[in-house]
């Protein structure tokens, strides 16, 4: 069935030389200036694929997720969705429109409001975008937290009440309640514990598998990325410096921006730590200590 | 004092406890720590094992509400539990400094990084205003501060997250301490940046010999710096080996869901996580 679909072969997201410039205004001992963000960058994302950003802080990453979740409008280039251009500077972007891409944010204790109950988080997507009867708004958001990994009892619980595991997990729910296309992932997992991290990547996975999702997410941790991504776009000062898949990227980086954050990453490989400690060991006896 | 090996920092039996508003609470539970001089000790530990409070313990940072009991506390064979409140301020913040991990939080925002760095010089080592600031520019040039006589007169916001914990470093290493407690130096910062502070840090553990106790979330740091290692879990220690041993063949269960946990360790399409652990060793 679905190779009848016309438009089954185009991306659901696609960008096109896309710019973002901020103006920073000027005050009376400084002119204004331009601050060019992002600086023409394209990108495809094929339906049920992971393509993840990385950078480091300040390379524009996540202006280009705000841009992709049409949040901030990009100052130049275009913005295709399903194969169709969005420009929400001139058409504010509809209920189906919002229904299609949906966002997760990097810190879970920021992201959810702390006198909202997490049963009216997750009902408000339904309430604003759509026409669902109240009845049925509860049920599907009962149903959403049992497939997040939570329970139903928690519908009526405040978000200080759950640990930053279970507020990702809340907050992942709230994004999946309208039945997105596309996910935009903000770093979802750089305020987790480690163990809590691997919890929500799997969830992500299986998340994935189960309504066919397609993610673009937003990571500075080349573990993380390596685990979950199909393609990889590597960004530095609001350039893409390299593209690929993730076996060719992590393979053989190309860019030397790439090989630079890959010599950073700390190695936990047994051989590397051998290497070290008697590396150290050598410097400590030809060195003693003072 | 002459010995260059020995124990610097030795704990044994400690316990922290919380008085709540729900009654009392135990983040810390019988610990042993122990550093020779000159060693790096890492401990790991994910939130709410209890890894910062036992070092805060150490460098009475913890509020009125935290009860500190342990069978021993010495720092250099002195006894640190019968230490008066004068004895212990010499002690804390001239031979054991401490850094934390938001840099940016822990410099005063009013005052110039210069200012803040000159202050402990004149404060711990009685230095004249002239003779502190030109050890805070020689302090500026170890930490490799770019252009030292421009940034010491930088206010904390004008400053990167790296340059910051560089000041925070220079601060810390002012009075040539003989152990650094290091509280998630790196958590705050990017991964190129995080591999310069660990280099200087282990630059500066391995020129001025000192003790170094790293505390940490990241097992990647782990490996790239630490002699040895403990681990904790809810206040409780797992596991306490040298840092080979522990990656080659960790002992205790949680141990081997965090390595486990490590995205690149993953072998199949799912991550491990540490209650798959704890089920399989009935735990």
């Amino acid at each position: 069935m679905p190779d009848q679909n016309p438009a089954a072969g185009t991306p659901v997201v696609e960008g096109r030389a896309i710019v973002q410039d901020y103006r920073v205004p000027g005050s009376m001992f400084a002119k204004g200036k331009t601050v060019r963000a992002l600086n023409g960058i394209d990108f495809k994302v094929e339906k049920g694929k992971t393509l993840a950003i990385v950078g480091e802080s300040g390379s524009g990453k996540s202006t280009l997720a705000r841009i992709i979740a049409l949040i901030d409008a990009p100052s130049g280039g275009e913005l295709l969705i399903d194969g169709e251009v969005v420009d929400i500077h001139r058409h504010r972007p509809g209920p189906a429109l919002r229904s299609k891409v949906q966002m997760v944010f990097q810190n879970p204790y920021g992201s959810l409001n702390p006198r909202q109950k997490v049963g009216d988080v997750l009902m408000e997507p339904l309430i604003i975008n759509t026409k669902v009867p109240a009845a049925e708004r509860r049920e599907r958001a009962e149903a959403m937290l049992k497939k997040v990994g939570l329970q139903p009892e928690h519908f009526n619980r405040y978000p200080h009440m759950f640990s930053g595991g279970q507020r990702q997990r809340i907050a992942i729910a709230r994004a999946l309640m309208l039945n997105p296309q596309l996910l935009v992932l903000d770093e979802p997992v750089s305020a987790l514990d480690l163990s809590v991290q691997a919890q929500v990547l799997n969830l992500l996975a299986d998340l994935q598998d189960e309504f066919d999702l397609t993610y673009v997410f937003v990571s500075h941790d080349l573990s993380v990325v390596r685990y979950i991504a199909d393609d990889v776009m590597v960004i530095s000062k609001g350039v893409a410096v390299e593209q690929g898949t993730r076996e060719a990227l992590f393979a053989d980086p190309q860019h030397p921006y790439t090989r630079s954050l890959f010599a950073a990453t700390p190695i936990t490989d047994v051989e590397a730590i051998r290497a070290r400690v008697a590396r150290r060991k050598a410097t400590r006896s030809a060195q003693p200590v003072a | 004092m002459t010995n260059k090996t020995g124990a610097l920092l030795t704990i044994k039996n400690l316990t922290v406890k919380f008085a709540t508003a729900t009654g009392s609470f135990t983040a810390v539970d019988g610990i042993d720590v122990h550093v020779d001089r000159g060693e790096v000790l890492a401990i790991v530990g994910e939130s709410g094992s209890g890894k910062s409070v036992s070092m805060l313990a150490v460098m009475g940072l913890l509020p009125d509400t935290a009860t500190i009991t342990a069978d021993v506390m010495t720092y250099d064979g002195r006894d640190m539990l019968k230490m008066s409140p004068a004895e212990r301020r010499k002690l804390i913040g001239r031979e054991i400094t401490m850094i934390f991990q938001e840099p940016i939080a822990s410099l005063n925002p009013s005052f110039t990084v210069g200012f803040q760095i000159e202050e402990v010089l004149r404060l711990n080592l009685g230095m004249s205003r002239r003779d502190a600031h030109q050890r805070a520019l020689e302090l500026f040039r170890a930490v490799g501060i770019p252009e030292p006589e421009v940034k010491i007169k930088a206010y904390p916001h004008q400053m990167s997250g790296g340059q910051s914990q560089r000041v925070m470093i220079a601060m810390a290493i002012a009075t040539n301490p003989r152990l650094l407690i290091a509280d998630e130096p790196t958590t705050a910062l990017d991964v190129t940046i995080q591999k310069q502070i660990l280099d200087l840090l282990m630059k500066l553990q391995e020129d001025y010999g000192m003790g170094l106790i790293l505390i940490t979330h990241d097992m990647g740091v782990v490996a790239e710096t630490a002699d040895r290692v403990v681990v904790q879990y809810k206040g409780k220690k797992m596991e306490e080996a040298d840092v080979l041993s522990l990656f080659e063949s960790p002992q205790h269960p949680y141990t081997r869901a965090l390595l486990s946990a490590l995205p690149e360790h993953a072998t199949g399409d799912r991550l491990p996580t540490v209650s798959d652990f704890f089920q399989q060793e009935g735990a």
